[in-house]
């Protein structure tokens, strides 16, 4: 018996000659579309940590024969953005506490609605949650006026307080999205079970549905970080000019500044300095995404 | 613990009436079953006792006290569900406690109910797991845990047992009725598995599609079902319900029933008020599988009784019993023999039919009428 079944589960023995050669061939191609991915991080990294000089005589892909951290100095703290030269840093810092609040109180809010969306059940709610999904296919450039109009009638104009607004505005639809149907799949019975047991609204939230929803608020996490993180259109738009202003908009304006030399190596650091944190948190948490996005699509 | 008054109770979605006017009364103490095939609306019912669903009409009160508008919380019931529904971030211990935490028992107290539940039951050793590390039997008991250490006035069971294995469900099975015996606890439970209503309950409700079908005792319900409905549905393997008709004979009512093979059989009925007077008329009869035995087998009871050579067309053994198949009425009759009668497929063997307990349906409203 036990035979029959490890010869019924097993891979055919001995692998023919064009399956070798079939997987071969499948790993190069891989091997090469990785390469292809890899190219601009490794031109990146390489260039940044060359002098001007060896970026300009040399080959793009070279190695840095004297590999030096100036640019990277240079880029944090002395470069010049616009008018002023102290670096990135200060945007940098700008950048940390416009997304850290944005992304805490938007998945908050977003964990909220998709609590209320499936467990405390109203006439209306398929409507409601209907109109907050369509929030999610708002294009950013229609609401610029009516939220630039906005920012300044409650005086939030240029500040990171206002950025902070804007973007949990915009990402509650995808974060309520992402609980709502996470919360679809959570036994009705815990909640019920929760309600029997003396708990009320926010005691079942805090301390039954929100411990269990790990997975979920880890992508909510991501999906949120990267995007506010990366933002350059608000940005520019609500704090373009003020002390506000994002890392990704400083970035800009280090690489478009219209005087001076163009340093190459110092804007590859600047570069890879502004997506570090949203690399770092992926790399962090990117194995829960995969299992989170598995866990909200299927029950179970 | 607590009596249980359910009062022309109607639940409704829209214009559709799923319950259509319970009424059930009972006393401190008792083991309530509600009973009926899936959709016949035992679980909303459940539901409504528990406060999860609103009632739409009619009243419901625990302890003579109305509880149609408090809250779950405020019912003082403990409920266990078919799911467990165990919290699956907190340990056990979390688990049994968090009623008694959300209730704002202090911690030393709380801590001696959680260790007295934790004996009682047998599970001092799961204390500290999760729910993820526990098996299926082990959970269903902490899901007990959980209900017994808030000591409500009533508790109720959604189907507890329907989640384990066979074994499994006749152990925890008897461990709630021991429990029932000890706490005397007033219990109200749910299942669509006649044994287990039978074996738990000290009354019976058996409903169906939303309507309650009759009330009794477990004695009652299987000696004498209110219709052929709850015949049907209690016992196994089921009540025989044969067509036939009341001849006078003998000087007493007997049932007339064809047959196709054998021809026409007349059993006699049991003395009864509701058979006065009912010659000609189209009944069926309700004879349970142990009342057709053979002549070894037989037990004298008080009512009448019939002996006979009958086509046996199948034969079942299912170890304690042979399970004989006979055709009557146009339908398959199942007699309950000893395991070793000697019957064998298609040939006649002789049969006894004690008629003793035999119950007689109207054939047009299958109510019983004796």
């Amino acid at each position: 018996m036990a035979a029959v079944t490890d010869a019924a589960l097993m891979v055919p023995g001995p692998r023919s000659g064009l399956s070798v050669a079939l997987r071969w061939l499948l790993f190069a191609i891989l091997g090469l579309f990785a390469l292809i991915y890899l190219f601009p991080l490794f031109v990146m990294i390489v260039t940044s940590l060359k002098t001007l000089d060896e970026v300009r005589a040399g080959n793009l892909l070279s190695l840095p024969p004297n590999p030096t951290l100036e640019p990277w100095i240079s880029a944090w703290s002395t470069t010049c953005v616009g008018l002023t030269c102290e670096g990135l840093k200060g945007y940098f810092l700008n950048s940390i506490l416009m997304t850290v609040p944005a992304v805490a109180i938007s998945a908050v809010l977003g964990a909220l609605n998709g609590y209320v969306l499936t467990k405390w059940r109203f006439k209306g709610d398929g409507i409601v949650f209907a109109l907050i999904l369509f929030g999610c296919f708002i294009p950013f450039q229609i609401v610029l006026l009516p939220m630039a109009r906005t920012l300044g009638l409650l005086g939030l104009a240029s500040s990171t307080p206002g950025l902070i607004f804007v973007h949990v505005v915009y990402g509650l639809c995808f974060t309520t999205l992402f609980f709502r149907n996470y919360y679809a799949a959570f036994p009705n019975d815990l909640v019920k079970s929760a309600m029997i047991d003396g708990a009320g609204f926010f005691r079942i939230f805090w301390r039954i549905l929100l411990p269990n929803s790990i997975p979920i608020i880890v992508v909510t996490v991501i999906w949120q970080f990267t995007n506010i993180w990366n933002d350059f259109l608000f940005g520019v738009s609500f704090a373009g000019g003020g002390g506000a202003m994002p890392v990704t908009v400083a970035l800009n304006n280090i690489v478009n500044s219209s005087t001076g030399v163009k340093e190459y190596n110092v804007h590859m650091a600047a570069a890879i300095i502004a997506a570090l944190p949203t690399l770092v948190v992926y790399v962090l948490a990117g194995r829960y995404f995969v299992r989170g996005l598995m866990a909200g699509a299927v029950k179970g | 613990m607590a009596s249980l008054t359910i009062q022309n109770v109607i639940k409704r979605y829209g214009t559709i009436e799923i319950l259509k006017g319970i009424n059930i009364d009972i006393d401190d103490g008792e083991f309530l079953v509600l009973v009926g095939p899936s959709g016949c609306g035992k679980s909303t019912l459940l539901n409504m006792i528990a406060g999860l669903d609103t009632i739409s009409d009619g009243t419901i009160a625990i302890d003579g006290r109305r509880v149609n508008e408090l809250h779950p919380k405020d019912r003082d019931i403990a409920m266990v569900f078919q799911s467990y529904a165990l919290y699956p971030n907190m340990s056990v211990e979390q688990n049994i406690g968090f009623g008694l935490e959300m209730r704002g028992v202090p911690k030393e107290a709380r801590a001696k109910a959680i260790a007295d539940v934790a004996r009682l039951l047998q599970m001092e050793h799961l204390l500290k797991r999760k729910p993820s590390q526990l098996s299926g039997g082990q959970r269903q008991r902490v899901a007990m845990g959980r209900a017994l250490v808030r000591d409500p006035k009533v508790f109720l069971f959604d189907e507890p047992l329907s989640n384990l294995d066979a074994k499994l469900r006749v152990e925890m099975r008897t461990e709630i009725k021991k429990l029932h015996q000890r706490l005397k606890s007033t219990i109200v439970y749910v299942t669509h598995d006649q044994i287990e209503a039978m074996t738990l309950a000290t009354r019976i409700a058996v409903m169906r599609a939303g309507e309650l079908q009759q009330l009794g005792t477990p004695r009652e319900i299987y000696d004498r079902p209110a219709n052929t409905f709850v015949a049907g549905f209690m016992g196994s393997p089921p009540m025989n319900l044969i067509k036939a008709k009341v001849v006078d004979h003998d000087g007493g009512p007997h049932a007339a029933i064809d047959r196709l093979q054998d021809g026409e059989i007349v059993l006699p009925l049991p003395a009864n008020d509701g058979l006065r007077g009912a010659a000609g008329r189209d009944i069926i009869l309700g004879l349970r599988p142990e009342n057709i035995t053979d002549p070894q087998g037989a037990v004298g009871g008080a009512g009448p009784v019939l002996e006979t050579d009958c086509l046996i067309e199948v034969t079942e053994p299912t170890g304690p019993d042979l399970i004989a198949v006979v055709e009557m009425g146009g339908k398959e009759v199942l007699a309950r023999l000893r395991p070793d009668a000697e019957a064998r497929a298609g040939q006649r063997s002789r049969l006894v039919f004690d008629m003793g307990k035999a119950v007689v349906f109207d054939a047009g409203t299958e109510a019983r009428i004796a």
